[in-house]
């Protein structure tokens, strides 16, 4: 009996443990969904935070600076492992600038050392832009020496080994810049495929365009170049020279002026524009440096304020103009480094000060001397990731975290001056096929098209859901009821790419076609509705007792479909008679208006009816929930059943029918399929209902599938992912509270 | 007048005009799909056509009429061309399909009705159904083997065209099993050899021994592989035996290869129950071939196969969750805060925009998770990723988000009209909570569950936009499931019904003779889901009876 009970007790033990292990899965359960939710919103987060980021530079390793004499320029490679400098002795070292143990590296360390030339006869020196990555030293007797860094990397034991090695062009020769073999003072040089072009100083101040050719032998395949020489006329004295890696453009300073030439692909010479730098404002110059893609000039001042100029289309061609100023302290800008891809640049003030700034985006990303370390050369790596700063006789290497500098909340929201834009305006644009271009990333014309998408389909679809919503709750007999109801709820489960392929490739023509047609059935349904009421009202009464009011709507289909058809029918008529027999072109030329085929005319329609279905829904829902003692008491007060349905049902279940509303638009919101299958998907801003627009879903199902991971453009389209996120949960969250509340008072009544 | 609109009566017929409208839109929609889609298969009447050009020039049109529309004749003046002793304001024009891809500039013509002066429909026109350039129409003239005719008598053209094309579509059958079998499952294994060897290296295990034994297999392999080739390559060569000769619209001998040739037919020569024959082959075709010619030809398995698969994989992952859900919130959950937090949270969780659980779905499941599970275990693929790029797993997980709600909401409410009366038995008996709702309620309840799972699989089936993004291609060259051990392949990337229609419809380079297909897959699709709804609605209804007769 004791053994017999204490089985049972264990028994009841297990089971019970059994309950209680149920209660904490299905808890756990049930919490899965919140914290499904919540994982989606911290995911999305997650990934868009880093852009809005602040710049960090961290210091790694500092060691002397190798080599002899002054540093005329520094460079490093790609991976942030080695570091090079070219001195005045004519000395070109490389040197590790971290420790790597498994290769017995320090940082500091000279890797190779190589006598270019002899350190008397440097007249001058330049770099190219950073990155066509050379280096060029003009020698006594008017000639000049090319010098560009190797890096050969390969893998023995899986790890990645970099050398470093010097190629000198032209076989190691100098190239003869000035026939006369006069001294230079200044040189500045740059290259393409096939040409060399110098421009260089003498010493009696005669500014020299010299261009080398490079001509190929088809049969032994020897290259030779043909060099041609001219002497620029100018007056005065030239404190600095840039020229353009499209070797189009000759930029020389004299004090406050630049003169621009252009340099035909011919090599002819004739000056375009005189730039006049204010000297009031900005003070005096003391470098100018081109931006990375070449297409901006940036110009330090010695009141620490370093102004952007660029090309813009004006009625005297493309000229340059002052666009935009940033303020870098009171100290004097003594030099500016230029990424090698992004509008990102540095900034060496003379009191030591590193400043980091991004032209596009006009965000002043960072100022200070890093880690207390005055800096008076800097130089950034190619990937952005490392910088070499020069202080006192030692480099420092830092550690820059700076992977978004062109995303900033003003430049996604506001309007922004793009290069060789006219003005500044909204634009979406985030890749293309060249290089030097500049990434575009507005949110503004992307959320106007969303907004304009929904726009058009809530004027389509709330007054049809809502209307219908209404007779359906309040008039229908119960008997249609039960079938109208399932029939217009059953399109919500219709896939909305079918909806999306119907407007793009069969009402999208239909409508281009017939547009007369379109319009008239506008007017001409609701008229016929009324003349249909009108008629039915004045017929004898035997007849109408035999359709109960609840049908009316049956018996209007086919009424509509005649309306409907011959409207159609008369389209052509109608666009013969008062278009010219072409709508389009009356638009077009007459009003103006552009006319695309997939438009938001269509994207309304089609879009309309996806929503409709969530509209007519809930609305129909809250409708027929009103408790009927309401109606009842009012229609035997004497109102008429449309009184009755204006002052007091639609009333009482206004909450009701501003929730669909708000469901309604979160769908019309996110709704992808539709807009990228119905509009052309172009990023405009305006509100013609006969030209499409794109959306932010549309923009992210296009994009995401080609954007690198981890990048701005990537993490921009999660923005646009969590803004429409956040659009809707405010939606639907303010949709259920009201629901919920008007549930309560239903039941209170 | 003015009194009758006072009644406000006027207006109540224009909210029933609206009612009208929206049932307007749903049938017409369904019967604009179902009449476009399924006329693709019957089989067209081939017309040719004597049109005369502008210049008085005659030449023969031969070709199904596409589509026919009504354009004014002041937009024809416009764009240059002038009819004479036309009184009408508008015209007719046709758009015929002529087909004969390589011989003809466009594949479709438009024609004006004026110009066409004589339309017959000859018995003896023939459609050719190829697997390269599209459908040829001509009329049969001979049929070659080796090159020499094997027509005696001209009555048996037809007999002995089907009988060659059957035999060339026997062999092409047999060479296409060859690569879709052994050919795929040896290049399958020499892969996984490749892997091995890769792994054993990573582990720093690769031995003499391994390396030989691995070197073996694949010598072995290759020799079977050489094996197998030379099978297909003599299936190829028989197929290539045998052509036809057909004289086309310019009145040339064109000679077509039988292997190219899948089906011929003479439509103008079919009876109504001849056609109807042919119409129900096309469907049966349609739902069990593989596209051709960049989707738009051919038929769509493998998007159907990729539907089904995504689908219940889907299932499998939202149905347990969905149902927890649901019980916790029906029968543990008190009315507190947290449970109002959660109700919301399913609320968003449904009216969140599906392409933002695409969004997630690629940043999380593909680049995070995916990545993280290559790092882990398959590490001698990279860098060419195993998980870590879009497949058919993580579309079933995406939309098993996507559709959790749909099955909580459906649960909730066939739990909701489960009687209490039900439970305080149960409990009432000793039964713990857990038991009576396993045992009692669950049971009870799962007409519910299968609503809510049938509207989950109908919304996941229909959907695309977040599809795009975690897994769907326009063109999967393997199922995810073969006979390649382990058959399931998760990593796989594959083909939706949906997508097919966006991609064929938006994307292909002949968008006009894609498009009677894209009609045909959304019939197809819309039949499915529409089906399934229409279930879901039936079996809730089933349901509410049986708890109404229950609680009385």
């Amino acid at each position: 009996m004791a053994s017999n009970s204490s089985k049972y007790l264990a028994a009841n033990r297990s089971r019970l443990l059994k309950d209680r292990m149920a209660r904490w899965g299905v808890t756990l359960g049930g919490s899965m969904v919140l914290i499904a939710l919540l994982m989606i919103f911290f995911y999305l987060l997650y990934v868009v935070e880093p852009i809005f980021r602040s710049v960090k530079v961290e210091p790694l390793t500092d060691f002397a600076a190798p080599g002899q004499g002054q540093t005329l320029a520094l460079g490093m490679e790609e991976q942030g492992e080695i570091g090079y400098r070219f001195d005045d002795q004519g000395l070109v070292t490389f040197f590790a600038v971290q420790d790597k143990p498994s290769q017995q590296r320090q940082a500091g360390q000279v890797l190779l050392q190589q006598q270019l030339l002899d350190a008397a006869d440097i007249t001058a020196f330049d770099a190219t832009l950073p990155v066509n990555n050379r280096y060029v030293y003009a020698m006594s007797g008017g000639r000049a020496l090319i010098v560009q860094p190797k890096f050969s990397v390969s893998f023995p034991n899986n790890e990645r080994l970099i050398e470093p090695y010097v190629e000198v062009l032209n076989d190691g020769q100098p190239l003869l810049i000035d026939q006369q073999q006069r001294q230079l003072n200044q040189l500045v040089y740059e290259y393409d495929d096939a040409t060399m072009q110098f421009a260089a100083v003498t010493a009696a101040g005669d500014l020299l365009l010299t261009r080398f050719n490079a001509n190929e032998d088809f049969l032994t395949g020897a290259v030779t170049l043909e060099a041609s020489y001219q002497q620029i006329p100018f007056n005065g004295v030239i404190d600095e020279l840039e020229m353009t890696p499209d070797l189009r453009q000759l930029m020389v300073r004299r004090g406050e002026r630049i003169h621009v030439y252009d340099v035909s692909s011919d090599g002819n010479v004739s000056e375009r524009q005189l730039l006049i730098s204010d000297n009031k404002a900005m003070g005096k110059i003391t470098t100018v440096e081109l931006l990375a893609g070449a297409s901006s000039i940036i110009i330090g001042h010695d009141s620490g304020k370093i102004s952007q100029w660029f090309q813009v289309a004006s009625d005297e061609g493309r000229n340059y103009q002052f666009i935009r100023s940033f303020d870098s302290g009171n100290s004097a800008v003594k030099a500016l480094v230029v990424e090698y891809y992004r509008r990102t640049f540095y900034s060496v003030a003379a009191d030591g000060e590193l400043n980091i700034f991004h032209t596009t985006s006009e965000a002043d990303l960072y100022h200070q001397r890093p880690a207390g370390v005055a800096v008076q050369q800097a130089v950034i790596d190619p990937r952005a990731n490392h910088l070499l700063a020069l202080s006192d006789g030692r480099l420092h290497l830092f550690d820059v975290d700076n992977e978004h500098p062109e995303v900033t909340w003003s430049g996604l929201w506001h309007e922004v001056w793009y290069e060789g834009y006219p003005e500044p305006q909204y634009t979406w644009q985030s890749t293309s096929g060249s290089d030097d271009f500049e990434p575009k990333f507005s949110l503004v014309p992307i959320s106007f098209g969303t907004i304009k998408a929904a726009a058009y389909a809530m004027l389509f679809a709330v007054p049809i859901g809502l209307a219908a919503a209404v007779y359906t709750a309040y008039f229908m007999s119960p008997s249609v009821r039960k079938a109208v109801k399932p029939t217009v709820e059953i399109m919500e489960a219709l896939p909305t790419v079918i909806l999306g392929f119907l407007a793009g490739l069969w009402l999208a023509p239909l409508v281009e076609q017939y547009l007369p047609g379109m319009m008239a059935v506008l007017v001409l349904v609701p008229l016929a509705i009324i003349a249909t009421a009108f008629i039915w009202s004045r017929l004898p009464t035997h007849i109408r007792s035999k359709v109960s009011d609840g049908r009316a709507a049956l018996l209007l289909m086919p009424i509509i479909l005649l309306v409907g058809y011959f409207a159609f029918g008369m389209s052509p008529l109608i666009e013969d008679w008062l278009f010219d027999g072409n709508v389009r072109g009356y638009l077009t030329n007459e009003l103006g208006i552009t006319f695309d085929q997939r438009n938001s005319l269509v994207v309304g329609i089609a879009m309309g009816f996806a929503v409709i279905p969530t509209i007519f829904s809930i609305a129909e829902d809250a409708v027929f929930s009103v408790p009927k003692h309401l109606t009842q008491g009012s229609l035997a007060l004497g109102a008429t059943p449309w009184q009755t349905l204006t002052r007091v049902v639609l009333l009482t279940a206004s909450p009701g029918i501003f929730s669909a509303i708000m469901m309604g638009l979160g769908r019309a919101v996110g709704e992808t399929m539709i807009v990228l299958m119905a509009t052309g998907n172009t990023p405009i801003m305006d509100w013609n209902i006969f030209e499409g627009m794109r959306t932010l879903s549309a923009n992210i199902a296009v994009e995401m599938p080609e954007s690198e991971v981890g990048s701005s453009h990537y993490r921009i389209l999660f923005l646009a992912a969590f803004v429409l996120f956040i659009f809707t949960f405010i939606f639907n969250t303010a949709a259920e509270f009201v629901r919920q509340r008007l549930r309560d008072k239903y039941s209170s009544m | 007048m003015n009194k009758w609109f006072k009644t406000g009566k006027p207006w109540i017929w224009l909210t029933a005009g609206a009612v009208s409208v929206s049932l307007i839109a749903v049938l017409g929609l369904l019967l604009l799909i179902g009449w476009r889609g399924l006329s693709f298969f019957w089989p067209a009447a081939i017309h040719e056509f004597q049109v005369t050009a502008a210049d008085g020039s005659q030449r023969t049109l031969i070709g199904e009429v596409y589509d026919s529309e009504e354009i004014p004749v002041t937009r024809l003046e416009e764009s240059g061309v002038f009819l004479e002793n036309y009184e009408h304001l508008t015209v007719e024009r046709y758009l015929v399909k002529i087909g004969n891809r390589e011989f003809v500039p466009l594949d479709f013509t438009w024609v004006l009705e004026t110009s066409i002066s004589a339309d017959q429909q000859p018995a003896d026109l023939a459609v050719l159904e190829r697997s390269k350039d599209g459908n040829f129409y001509g009329y049969v003239t001979d049929v070659l083997e080796n090159g020499e005719s094997v027509v005696d008598d001209p009555a048996q053209l037809r007999s002995l065209l089907f009988e060659r094309i059957e035999r060339a579509v026997a062999l092409n059958e047999q060479a296409t099993e060859l690569e879709e079998g052994e050919i795929n499952h040896i290049n399958y294994q020499l892969n996984e050899l490749r892997l091995e060897r890769r792994s054993l290296e990573l582990k720093g295990e690769l031995d003499a021994t391994a390396e030989q034994r691995i070197a073996e297999q694949q010598a072995a392999l290759r020799e079977q592989y050489r094996e197998v080739e030379k099978h297909l390559f003599d299936f190829r060569e028989q197929a290539r035996r045998d052509a036809v000769v057909m004289r086309d619209m310019r009145g040339e001998q064109v000679r077509i290869p039988m292997y190219r040739v899948l089906d011929a037919n003479f439509p103008n020569d079919m009876n109504v129950f001849e056609k109807t024959g042919h119409f129900f082959a096309q469907i049966g075709k349609f739902v069990s071939q593989d596209p051709r010619e960049a989707n738009t030809e051919g038929g769509v398995f493998p998007a159907i196969f990729g539907t089904v698969f995504m689908v219940l994989l889907m299932s499998i992952i939202v149905t347990p969750f969905g149902v927890i859900a649901a019980i916790y919130l029906h029968e543990y959950a008190k009315r507190n805060a947290v449970t109002k937090i959660i109700r919301i949270a399913v609320i968003n969780l449904a009216g969140v925009p599906s392409i933002v659980y695409g969004v997630f779905g690629l940043g999380f499941f593909v680049y995070m998770v995916g990545g993280s599970l290559d790092q882990l275990f398959y590490p001698e693929a990279l860098p060419s990723p195993t998980f870590g790029t879009p497949g058919v797993l993580w579309s079933a997980l995406t939309l098993a988000i996507l559709t959790l709600p749909v099955v909580i909401v459906s649960t909730e409410e066939g739990l909701s009209r489960i009687p209490s009366s039900v439970r305080e038995g149960s409990l009432a008996l000793g039964a713990t909570k857990a038991e009576t709702i396993w045992r009692i309620i669950v049971p009870m309840a799962s007409p519910a569950i299968m609503t809510g799972l049938i509207l989950a699989v109908a919304r996941a089936a229909g959907e695309v936009a977040p599809l795009m993004l975690v897994g769907v291609v326009k063109s999967a060259p393997m199922l995810p499931v073969d006979g390649n051990f382990p058959y399931f392949h998760l990593d796989r990337k594959f083909m939706h019904l949906g997508f097919h229609i966006y991609d064929v419809g938006f994307q292909s380079p002949n968008v006009e003779a894609a498009r009677p297909l894209v009609y045909a897959t959304s019939f197809l699709l819309v039949t499915v889901i529409i089906g399934l709804n229409l279930t879901a609605i039936g079996v809730r209804n089933h349901l509410r009876e049986k708890y109404r007769a229950l609680e009385q």
